[in-house]
């Protein structure tokens, strides 16, 4: 009877309290009352979490009827850790959701499926052996199916999305089960603390990590099997997409770090490279994917595939640097890893939550016919613009902490007291650095041009002009999120070290806080102090600033002129830069890559060939990876089930003649 | 953190302020004269800025804030940058450790806001500005950062200032192999990163050929006074950067007053000296078309990867 073990039970309860609110009739009085127990849910997880990353011991165990083992959840450390992310996640959105959420997204149905998701996602890293962490994958991943399928009615492609992902989750479950299996076989036990009897040098184990990082991968988003992430996320309600994309891919994360860190550590370096490949060809494509992207949510969407790429690609880096003896750096990548996922768990609900206000004010998802959002919704474009940073990993965000602690160790990986270690790993690491390097350069142009294009300029269409701003909860909800982005930048030294400690090492031999606040690489000698940084940007700006203060008090502005037409009169707003247009440089650079399928089509005035009437211009980019693998796959299955037909035609005689050759070779087996 | 260590760097940040636009003055009348013609005399930006900052500032209808706080966000940027980077001093107990990932994220910082201006006002030539500036930033990063990782082999450090000290005392690392890939790599960046030919043509008129121009269409007053001062003053730090990896000679290693008095003066010719090359390189260069800006980069890219895989298999 530990505080684990009451957090874990009251966590249960809260959560069937919310389903049985969600039956409540009325729209308001239901989604007021479940969507605040769900809040409550959040917030117990919370405390548990907190609980058992301090070291908190016990748990919760179930007896089921069947004469198998009770299912047990008792969170180590690190499951703490996922445990106060998906909660804190979910504490925000279910806030968000109570005031926010109308028609389908209120129903019954929806205000069940919440809870169940939640409670589902809350237990996963709390669960203690196999079969209990596979129940509560599979609550999950059922509660946020149904949750995307919410809006069916209104959209085709909301159930074409939900196909994909519950193809997709199914698929990764699979993969996940198989892994288990394997593992369990050669461990003889199921529980966690049996698993990790398994050699990491046995052929099992190999088979068994490859299984289970696909498995994982997928439900993280991970390219090749991110396709549902870019059609999941913009078609579930704003607040379900801010779950899925900061909470639940983090899941996949959590399982991919069980496998390396706690069920088999100390694997080979090519799991290591696995790792770096499958998260470096993420974070580079998703990336890439949301720079062109003009669609908003499909735009967060790809770049949570970036961000899952990134912490993918740390994990990995971990794994290759402490296979080649390299523990400073192995330890310092690892805690980044961790840095990146809670960085991006804030920053991402924040985007998706300001990115679900401008749907619900404009009813508009599309970058390109957004704009000057910023005066119509002040609240809404400042905590996107926050958010921004962070996902920019600029300073002084959480994003950049995280950021700059994985460059540190990867530019330390090479050498261990200044002589090299091995071949792999000099090639390795500055390929990686490279990779790191080209993804914070395009996410600094895609944020910019996420803000720039939706937020400031003038208005591109009717209904952005008539923008009103979010109920008051919610943009409650958006500062303190944005201000976690911020805060979380701002201390990296307290947040490192509670970080790291839920690791097997420990915080003591990786980092450390100094100065104001901010992190110290104990191994590398190196410090970010973020709150020094701002204080002499503080002192420079009271320059900059009384300078500007006594110029704009002896000549005040005049707001009045037109902007610049190239010398004529040419300021209607769709002459503006839209986020199609923003993005044409990189679509011409990365032209082999993406492949875009473009059509111009111009129309001429009367018989003039040089006088132009109209000139309609359109561009589509699809998935490469989708076309390439998806596709082909997709028809195969699809010839096959033309194939099927034919044996099944829907006439009565012909399935009382297969019932009848059933029965004789059953009779025939059963002779034998 | 001591009275002599804050008083070192306000004397540095005062020094690369002041550097500053006569740098670009430099640079111009360089320009001028091998172009044959008079100039306008090396003291003209310091004009030009206060004949800006003593105008009556003209705004676009449904320009926002950014329009106002922008050019303060690249100024606040080059300064931070001027105060971070080793550029009279290499003191190790300085304000705030100048390490070269934070040098970078300042300067995107000061890039970002840049580009946030060009979009305010809702033109066509202030989107494209923006759009072209952040798809060269985006193609640099890579080859900034492995420049600096090449960089940081040799001490096993990312902070500048290790760095330049250092080189200081084992000057064969400047003209080691590795040492000179890495600065051609990073020299390059240093270009894409400054707006400088053949990357972009900071003095062209044609407002289909701009990048860091265009952006500028919406400002005036003090908005564009301050925005071409960030603008100078970057690239004044950077110059001074290079020119202390390249020859680190005379750069105080102590907070003396002699040597920081010298470490200034030689800052001072360093910067000038180089500013003058680069004036006199851009006569004899012609601007790349913007999409073979790409392939610039990308051999750059190449010699900073030479750089690092080189280095890290020699020991």
């Amino acid at each position: 009877m530990t505080p684990v073990y009451w957090g874990l039970l009251a966590e249960i309860v809260l959560a069937g309290a919310a389903a049985a609110f969600a039956f409540l009739p009325g729209e308001r009085a239901r989604s007021r009352l479940a969507g605040g127990t769900c809040a409550a849910l959040g917030a117990a997880g919370v405390v548990t979490g907190v609980l058992a990353m301090t070291g908190g011991a016990g748990g919760l165990e179930i007896a089921v009827a069947v004469p198998v083992e009770p299912l047990r959840f008792a969170p180590d450390p690190l499951g703490g850790l996922f445990i106060v992310l998906a909660s804190s996640v979910g504490l925000l959105i279910s806030l968000a959701g109570a005031v926010s959420v109308h028609g389908a997204a209120a129903s019954r149905t929806a205000w069940l499926a919440l809870p169940l998701f939640l409670v589902g996602m809350q237990l996963v890293p709390a669960a203690a052996d196999a079969p209990s962490f596979l129940l509560v994958w599979e609550a999950m991943a059922l509660g946020s199916t149904i949750l995307l399928l919410a809006g069916h009615t209104a959209s085709r492609r909301v159930s074409s999305a939900t196909v994909w992902y519950a193809v997709m989750s199914q698929l990764s479950f699979l993969l996940i089960v198989a892994g288990f299996a394997v593992l369990s076989a050669a461990a003889g036990g199921t529980s966690f603390a049996a698993l990790s009897s398994v050699s990491p040098t046995s052929a099992p184990a190999a088979v068994a990590v490859v299984l289970l990082v696909l498995g994982f991968g997928s439900k993280a988003g991970l390219v090749p099997l991110h396709v549902w992430l870019p059609r999941a996320h913009p078609e579930a309600p704003s607040h379900v997409s801010a779950a899925m994309s900061a909470a639940m891919v983090k899941m996949g994360v959590y399982g991919i770090l069980v496998v390396v860190v706690r069920l088999v550590p100390g694997g080979p370096d090519w799991w290591g490279i696995l790792l770096l490949v499958l998260g470096g060809v993420s974070a580079v494509y998703g990336i890439l994917q949301a720079s062109i992207a003009s669609d908003l949510k499909v735009l967060l969407a790809y770049s949570t595939t970036e961000n899952v790429g990134l912490i993918v690609l740390a994990i990995g880096a971990s794994v290759l640097l402490s296979a080649h003896g390299v523990d400073a750096a192995a330890g310092c990548a690892l805690v980044a890893a961790l840095l990146l996922a809670v960085s991006h768990a804030v920053f991402k609900v924040t985007l998706f939550l300001a990115a679900g206000s401008v749907l619900h004010a404009t009813g508009e998802r599309n970058l390109d016919r957004l704009g000057g959002l910023g005066r119509r919704m002040p609240w809404t474009a400042a905590a996107f613009g926050i958010a921004a940073l962070g996902a920019a990993a600029l300073p002084i965000s959480s994003g950049f902490v995280a950021e700059w602690m994985l460059l540190q160790s990867l530019v330390h990986g090479t050498r261990v007291d200044g002589v090299p270690v091995s071949v792999t790993v000099s090639i390795a690491m500055p390929l990686v650095v490279a990779v790191v390097a080209l993804t914070a350069g395009l996410g600094v142009l895609t944020f910019v041009k996420a803000y720039g294009i939706g937020f400031l300029a003038r208005p591109r269409s009717a209904a952005v002009a008539e923008a009103h701003e979010s109920p008051v909860l919610v943009r409650v909800v958006l500062v303190i999120a944005a201000a976690g982005v911020v805060l979380l930048g701002l201390v990296p030294g307290p947040l490192a070290t509670a970080v790291a400690s839920v690791l097997p090492g420990g915080p003591e031999a990786v980092v450390a806080t100094a100065g104001l606040l901010g992190v110290d690489l104990v191994a590398f000698d190196a410090i970010l102090d973020p709150v020094a940084l701002v204080l002499l940007a503080g002192v420079l700006a009271t320059l900059v600033v009384a300078a500007t203060v006594q110029a704009a008090w002896r000549h005040p502005q005049r707001i009045d002129a037109s902007v610049w037409g190239g010398g004529g009169l040419r300021a209607q707003p769709r002459m503006q830069y839209t986020a199609t247009s923003f993005a044409e440089p990189v679509v011409r650079v990365f032209d082999d890559v993406l492949q875009p399928a473009r059509d111009v089509e111009v129309t001429h005035a009367g018989e003039s060939r040089y006088l132009v009437n109209r000139v309609t211009f359109s561009q589509s980019v699809t998935d490469l990876v989708e076309r390439g693998l998806y596709r082909p796959v997709l028809r195969v299955v699809d010839r096959f089930g033309v194939l099927a037909r034919r044996i099944q035609n829907g006439s009565i005689h012909l399935y009382l003649t297969y019932s009848f050759i059933a029965i004789i070779v059953v009779l025939v087996v059963a002779t034998l | 953190m001591n009275l002599v260590t804050v008083i070192v760097t306000l004397v540095q940040v005062i020094l690369f302020a002041a550097l500053a636009p006569l740098l670009v003055g430099v640079m111009r009348q360089v320009r001028a004269r091998l172009e044959g013609r008079a100039g306008a005399g090396v003291w003209q930006p310091w004009r030009d800025l206060r004949k800006l900052l003593g105008k009556e500032p003209v705004r676009a209808r449904g320009s926002s804030w950014m329009l106002r706080a922008g050019p303060l966000v690249l100024v606040l940027s080059s300064l931070v940058l001027a105060a971070l980077l080793p550029l009279v001093t290499t003191v190790a107990e300085r304000l705030v450790t100048g390490d070269l990932f934070v040098v970078v994220s300042v300067l995107l910082i000061g890039a970002v806001a840049l580009a946030l201006v060009g979009l305010d006002a809702g033109t066509a030539f202030g989107g494209m500005g923006s759009s072209r500036h952040m798809t060269v930033l985006a193609l640099v990063e890579p080859t900034l950062l492995l420049a600096i990782y090449a960089l940081s082999i040799p001490t096993g450090s990312s902070d500048i200032a290790t760095i330049v000290e250092a080189r200081l005392e084992d000057p064969s690392i400047i003209v080691s192999p590795v040492g000179l890939l890495a600065m051609a790599a990073l020299v390059i960046a240093v270009v894409a990163e400054t707006g400088r030919l053949p990357v972009d043509n900071p003095s062209t008129h044609l407002e289909l050929t701009m990048i860091h121009e265009a952006m500028l269409l919406e400002s005036s007053a003090r908005d564009l006074a301050w925005l071409e001062f960030g603008s100078w003053l970057k690239l004044g730090a950077l110059l001074g950067l290079v020119g202390n990896l390249l020859v680190p000679w005379g750069v105080a290693t102590s907070t003396d007053a002699l040597p920081v008095l010298v470490g200034a003066a030689a800052a001072g010719v360093k910067v000038l000296v180089l500013g003058a090359l680069l004036a006199a390189g851009e006569v004899l260069l012609a601007k790349l078309r913007l999409f073979r800006v790409p392939e610039l980069l990308a051999g750059s890219f190449v010699l900073a990867f030479l750089a690092v895989a080189v280095s890290a298999m020699v020991s």
